[in-house]
């Protein structure tokens, strides 16, 4: 991207809500407000397994009993994590997801993209939802060469595809000749670099972004800020979890407040966001 | 920007049962509907799984070489351990069966006959464990990434087999250099182990659903293995032990899926074995019989294990 270019989108970035008024072909012009996302009275609860106790540990009769029995484990609860969600996202939303830690924020994103099932209540999507994470399929003891065209694979890209976005890839990532290395040898930053960089390397419909953005330096940030808003531009709607509000205010137009389960507030980030803080 | 407002009243209206859409105001389903969106989760027809699965091939080979890759990368022999092991496993049974219980005796070429059954045995093996732990071990991706579930036990299956073909270099050269003679047999040993690993594909894949949502399988499947290598005929040779059985119940033993698999092996690349049978009039399943049985558990094992798996897909993950 040209140095002029790239410094007006920067400048974008830091005032989102004059955009609207001086760049209104920025938006995308096709089907403004077309639903992308509709979570319909969402419900998800999904089961987690405590520690056994001593007695159970280890003892293969009581084990067998179980399975014949089919329980589970006796410690299982089960979480009540999203009680009764419903909104509707639309094209060029950005939607920043903001609430306290155990509230439901993850939990909401992965069932937007299809990973949950629903208890109760339904999503309805436009094609595909993606979850920028593409973390769990890299392995640590590759190179991170082995681990870009490991990652491109994951997220379901072609062998012409991976060639093709491979140079950009490590470019935006800014690791350089770390490349040939074992990724266990990176530092935290390099490896959220080329993490995001794998991640964002593909085009997708709607987005979520799950704190991708919560590492780095400043740089690094303000790249992958402007990373998104171009994503943003080509996708219609993209979704971002994070705990610091400044990236949530710079990037997105909505706001939705998650607390324990439950949309508390749903609206534009100055209103959201003052009545968060507050 | 497009209207927070309009938004705001839409989420309202969803706090609102679904299908009871008060008046004046559409219900989220039929919004849905109207804009042509579809439910996020939805088990893919079969044939739609099959093209699906057939997409991710590249990650299916890529993540299985990567797995064997980083595998042996801590270790200073590195990816010699891939020969070691099994060579390593071969000797202690070799002590254990041969020198001490003292099998060998109907056997000629008992080292051949044993290394043999010990690496097609643990081909079997190895694809089932690794199997019943490609769910369960793999959560993050499975709640991180989209694609078809099955492609998980079938990249650990090709990461054994890639494995195995490294262990049937050092078998073929352990099995000349014991005096047994190269013969146009050996040329339908890859026919063999497509059918075994066939088999183990399916098999991995029905217990990748089982430790999927029994967590204490990965428990239990190291016993229920070992009892499986004692009957399988490893490290004895079943046609001596049985003969003077009831022809059911070495059929019985023969017809079992790793017996029947370390037997066609044996017969294609031991010369002497089928010798050693004949001298004794051991009665045995031909090896016309046995390419039938392998042919059978292929064939059972892959329909029966991919359809059970599939029928869970949009489970998996859950918890």
């Amino acid at each position: 991207m040209a140095v002029a270019e790239l410094t007006k989108e920067l400048s974008q970035m830091a005032h989102p809500n004059d955009e609207a008024a001086s760049q209104p072909a920025a938006e995308p012009v096709d089907a403004p407000g077309a639903p992308t996302v509709i979570v319909d009275g969402l419900h998800i609860v999904y089961r987690v397994y405590g520690a056994a106790s001593a007695a159970e540990k280890g003892n293969a009769a009581n084990a067998l009993m179980r399975i014949i029995r089919r329980q589970g484990r006796p410690q299982m609860k089960e979480v009540h994590a999203v009680k009764g969600v419903s909104f509707v996202a639309r094209h060029g939303d950005a939607i920043g997801i903001i609430g306290r830690n155990g509230s439901g924020k993850s939990t909401l994103l992965r069932a937007i993209a299809g990973l949950l099932p629903p208890h109760k209540g339904s999503v309805y999507t436009d094609g595909q939802p993606s979850l920028l994470g593409v973390n769990a399929a890299l392995m640590k003891e590759l190179t991170g060469e082995r681990n870009i065209v490991l990652g491109c694979y994951a997220m379901g890209m072609t062998p012409a595809q991976v060639r093709e976005r491979y140079d950009e890839i490590v470019e935006f990532s800014g690791i350089g000749e770390f490349v040939q290395f074992p990724m266990s040898t990176y530092s935290s930053g390099m490896g959220a670099r080329l993490r995001f960089a794998i991640a964002s390397a593909k085009v997708h419909n709607v987005l979520l972004i799950d704190e991708a953005l919560a590492t780095g330096d400043r740089d690094f940030k303000r790249k992958s800020q402007e990373r998104i808003h171009q994503m943003r531009e080509q996708a219609g709607t993209v979704f971002l979890v994070a705990h610091n509000l400044d990236v949530i205010e710079e990037t997105c137009n909505r706001v939705i407040w998650l607390h324990k389960g439950q949309i508390k507030m749903d609206g534009d980030p100055a209103t959201v966001l003052a009545a968060y803080n507050s | 920007m497009s209207q927070p407002e309009s938004a705001v009243a839409d989420s309202r209206a969803g706090d609102r049962a679904s299908g009871s859409s008060p008046s004046g105001k559409e219900s989220l389903s039929a919004l849905a509907e109207r804009h042509g969106l579809r439910r996020a989760i939805a088990r893919p027809s079969l044939p739609a799984y099959l093209r699906q699965l057939w997409d991710r091939r590249h990650f299916v080979f890529t993540y299985a070489t990567s797995r064997n890759v980083s595998k042996y990368s801590d270790s200073a022999l590195g990816q010699l351990w891939q020969v070691l092991t099994p060579l390593l496993n071969a000797g202690v049974y070799f002590l254990m069966f041969g020198v001490i219980m003292g099998q060998k005796a109907d056997i000629t070429n008992y080292t051949a006959f044993l290394i043999t059954g010990v690496f097609v045995y643990s081909y079997t093996q190895r694809s089932i464990t690794g199997g019943a732990k490609s769910i369960s071990g793999n959560l993050s991706l499975i709640r991180a990434l989209h694609f078809p579930r099955a492609a998980l036990p079938l990249a650990y299956t090709i990461q054994e087999f890639q494995q195995l073909a490294i262990s049937m270099g050092v078998l073929a050269v352990i099995v000349l250099v014991t005096g047994e003679s190269l013969t146009w047999l050996w040329l339908l040993v890859p026919f063999a182990l497509l059918l075994q690993t066939i088999f183990n594909v399916g098999v991995s894949l029905l217990l990748a659903r089982v430790g999927a949502f029994v967590r204490d399988m990965n428990q239990l499947l190291p016993f229920i293995l070992r009892t499986w290598l004692y009957t399988s005929g490893v490290f004895y040779s079943i046609p001596a032990r049985m003969k003077d059985a009831p022809e059911w119940a070495r059929f019985l033993l023969e017809f079992n899926p790793p017996s029947v698999f370390i037997d066609l092996i044996r017969h294609l690349i031991l010369s002497t074995y089928p010798q050693d049978l004949a001298k004794h009039h051991f009665p045995h399943s031909s090896l016309p019989q046995l390419w039938l049985y392998a042919g059978f558990w292929a064939a059972v094992a892959l329909i029966g294990g991919f359809w059970y798996f599939w029928r869970a897909e949009e489970r998996y993950g859950r918890g």
